[in-house]
């Protein structure tokens, strides 16, 4: 499968990427150059292979649900690029 | 100035003995700064102010007989992707520009437990996703040994400022290669610990079965030290280990006579270059001399790792960084018309080309109808390069290769080719695929008068091992006390 402006365009929406005309064509080039070079993976055989996500064994990590303590609601807002009283200010997200 | 070119175990000892003060390192080390970091340009933000309160600090504690911690008044520098309380935190990115964390990394606290003195923080390929320090949104670094060529990254700055004495000490990351890669082809220690052996807590993730973060240091017996600091549980990070951290110094100077040293064929191929494997073939013969039995060995899966490791980084990464949006932190872009607009206009002006390219390539490769052919097919091969390491630790106590197939290259050379770029990775990535731990030590010079380094891979927790046996060739070599010359004034050093 190789990449072409609808595939660019479509992964470019999944990522939440604007992309003008010129950079489309120098990312479909590269990109393609990385798919070909990564599908040679296909010449081995996985069948019988299972996944390997973590490489160590490692099992789930209980805690006793404890409080503790937290930044304050000014220090958690004191990063954001627009605020209003204590609440995180988006542009209108319902039409 | 004297005084900052030497280790971080020798500075402390004098501290410690009340033969100088943390003050006058920190004084010559900013002096040093000022009349050097203007060429190598390893720094993206200084904390000049900040480390001299902390030497004050560390002095009066001494002249009272407090306890002192184990790196008292070691002036370290912390890659920029590490969280740290009140000093801005850039990751490289535009989208980071003016952040500033709220709480300090696992390791930051463990260095500041410790009495550490942290002078600034380093440039880097944003997000960590590069291998030559060019990716960041705010400066070139150079090399230390030839400001044309490039440090190495993705952790460049903090191996150019341990290179040429602007910090004592440094952190860096490690998600392909990030520590040991640049350690190489800046002349230093660079250590990949095993995957889980230090708390993740603070470092801003990129591939998350894969980030380490490890050392950068002028010799072994440093990288020993600062290890023991920053290795250990840490409940805030699930994935950290619960293996106890031993004492990487304690017997660092152990025998290592009856070493089995396993040469894979695999690494000594097509593109490694000929100054790179007489360097590491001389090193062998070192170890012969010391005893060690070297034995060839086959790691046959060895030319899928870059390909595994650009689908699985790549997908996690475009995960990772999902979360600049623009909303809680970082940079907004303005004309947004509503909130998925807002969105799209923030990362495409905040992320620079390298990261938008593996975002893309991330999300495409989790996307309905590639999954299985790309993330789950990468996810079974992965496995074949650990069975291969499983494979030849039956056999071998250790492995050593090259670091890099080339030393440094010079910078813009390599920039508008990703594919090339990823392929200089290719004796690092495999280590992080399978979670063993590396060290990457100074063995000797190009004819262009370029550091090279090699690597040594050990199974999981052997960090121990891989010093004793990385110290037991520094002892017998010097390549680690050479240092860089610089053209500017160097007087006072």
């Amino acid at each position: 499968m190789g990449m072409d402006r609808k595939n660019i365009e479509y992964i470019a929406h999944l990522s939440r990427i604007e992309l003008m005309v010129n950079e489309e064509e120098m990312f479909i080039r590269q990109l393609s150059d990385i798919l070909s070079y990564v599908n040679k993976l296909n010449k081995i055989n996985t069948e019988n292979v299972k996944p390997l996500v973590y490489p160590l064994n490692m099992s789930n990590v209980f805690r006793d649900d404890e409080l503790d303590e937290s930044s304050s609601r000014e220090e958690v807002l004191s990063n954001a690029p627009s605020t209003m009283g204590f609440f995180f200010k988006v542009p209108k997200v319902i039409e | 100035m004297r005084l900052i070119k030497s280790t971080a175990i020798q500075i402390k000892d004098k501290i410690v003995s009340g033969e100088i003060q943390a003050k006058d390192v920190v004084r010559s080390l900013f002096e040093w700064i000022r009349e050097t970091e203007p060429n190598v340009q390893a720094y993206i933000t200084l904390n000049e102010e900040e480390a001299l309160k902390k030497a004050a600090e560390i002095d009066k504690k001494i002249e009272n007989n407090e306890q002192i911690g184990l790196l008292a008044g070691v002036p370290l520098a912390i890659k920029d992707n590490i969280c740290t309380k009140n000093l801005y935190t850039t990751c490289a990115s535009k989208i980071l520009k003016d952040f500033i964390p709220l709480y300090d990394a696992f390791v930051i606290d463990r260095l500041k437990e410790e009495d550490a003195i942290i002078i600034g923080k380093t440039n880097l390929d944003e997000f960590a996703m590069g291998s030559s320090t060019e990716n960041s949104s705010y400066k070139i670094t150079c090399n230390p040994w030839n400001f044309d060529c490039v440090p190495g990254g993705s952790s460049g700055g903090s191996a150019a400022a341990v290179a040429s004495d602007l910090a004592v000490m440094a952190l860096g990351s490690d998600t392909g290669g990030s520590v040991r890669q640049p350690a190489a082809l800046c002349g230093i220690v660079g250590v990949k610990p095993t995957y889980g052996r230090v708390s993740r807590y603070g470092l801003v993730a990129f591939g998350s079965s894969l980030d380490q973060i490890g050392t950068l240091t002028k010799d072994v017996k440093d990288a020993a030290l600062l290890l023991k600091v920053i290795s250990g549980n840490d409940l805030y990070d699930t994935t950290s280990a619960r293996e106890p951290v031993p004492d990487y110094i304690d017997g660092i100077d152990s025998s290592i006579s009856d070493l089995r040293i396993g040469i894979p064929r695999e690494y000594f191929a097509e593109g490694l270059n000929c100054d790179v494997l007489k360097a590491v073939k001389d090193a062998l013969k070192v170890y012969e001399r010391l005893g060690a039995k070297i034995i060839d060995i086959s790691l046959p899966h060895t030319e899928y790792a870059v390909a595994v490791y650009y689908i699985i980084a790549n997908a996690e990464a475009s995960s990772n960084l999902a979360r600049y949006d623009g909303v809680r932190y970082g940079f907004r872009a303005s004309n947004a018309n509503g909130v998925i607009s807002m969105y799209c206009r923030t990362r495409s002006e905040g992320f620079g080309n390298e990261v938008k390219r593996r975002i893309m390539l991330g999300n495409y490769a989790l996307s309905a109808g590639y999954y299985d052919a790309y993330y789950l097919k990468a996810s079974k091969v992965r496995n074949l390069i650990k069975s291969d390491f499983d494979t030849a630790f039956k056999k071998v106590d250790c492995i050593i290769c090259p670091t890099s197939p080339i030393p440094a290259f010079k910078i813009g050379e390599r920039a508008n080719n990703p594919l090339e770029m990823y392929l200089s990775d290719i004796y690092t990535i495999p280590a992080n695929l399978a979670g063993i731990p590396g060290i990457s030590i100074p063995c000797g010079f190009s004819k262009e008068v370029l550091p090279i380094g090699m690597q040594i891979l050990g199974q999981h927790f052997e960090e121990k091992k891989l010093l004793q046996i990385a110290y037991a060739f520094e002892r017998e070599t010097d390549f680690h006390l050479k240092k860089p010359v610089f053209k500017v004034s160097s007087a006072k050093i």
